[in-house]
């Protein structure tokens, strides 16, 4: 029998990455879930903050910290955010020294885990 | 008026059916109170944390319990 999953335990910390179609983008959709799966916060959608999707809205707003992670400095992510009426935190990919590649879709665990790192550090202050 | 409760059945989501059910009644609304248990039927709303409060198809709250003063508000921010 499947397990019943509540989703009334709050999340407080919700993760946006901006998943774009670049190195960066995926590299920091990565470390989103990975996070999550480490239980540091929860991956949300940011398409849904783009679409005005009710739902998400909704549910964003019962987030206590959101943090924007981008790929590069067009910040998508953030942007997204704060014009869906939300402050965040922000990571962005090339401040730690990882550069958006043209047409690669690849990337090391190394880059995942500085980006983990980064926002871990982001969520300590 | 259709309010729905999304939410699996939890302690907050039944409350929040208590809480809706008062805010209607003391607004002498006639409104239909429905509990969606269900949670690939929440998901398609969009609502990632729950309960989820519905008014007439609108997701207006997700993640808390508003209080019945707050539901009135809400519904009546809904009606129009």
């Amino acid at each position: 029998m499947a397990e019943r999953k509540c989703l009334c335990e709050p999340q407080e910390i919700l993760f946006f990455p901006c998943s774009g179609g670049s190195n960066v983008g995926q590299i920091a959709n990565q470390a989103a879930v990975e996070l999550t799966r480490e239980g540091a916060g929860k991956i949300f959608c940011l398409a849904g903050i783009g679409g005005h999707v009710d739902g998400l809205i909704e549910s964003t707003k019962a987030g206590k910290i959101l943090v924007a992670i981008d790929g590069c400095p067009v910040s998508c992510a953030r942007k997204t955010l704060e014009h869906g009426g939300f402050e965040c935190r922000h990571v962005r990919l090339d401040d730690l020294g990882i550069s958006k590649t043209p047409c690669s879709l690849t990337w090391d665990d190394k880059q995942v885990f500085r980006v983990k790192d980064a926002v871990k550090n982001t969520l300590s202050r | 008026m259709k309010i729905e409760i999304l939410g699996v059945g939890c302690a907050k989501c039944i409350k929040l059916e208590e809480t809706a059910k008062q805010a209607a009644k003391e607004l002498g609304l006639d409104a239909e109170v429905v509990h969606v248990t269900d949670l690939s039927e929440i998901s398609k709303r969009g609502v990632l944390m729950t309960p989820g409060l519905v008014i007439d198809g609108k997701v207006v709250s997700a993640g808390k319990v508003p209080s019945v003063e707050k539901i009135k508000e809400l519904i009546q921010k809904s009606t129009g």
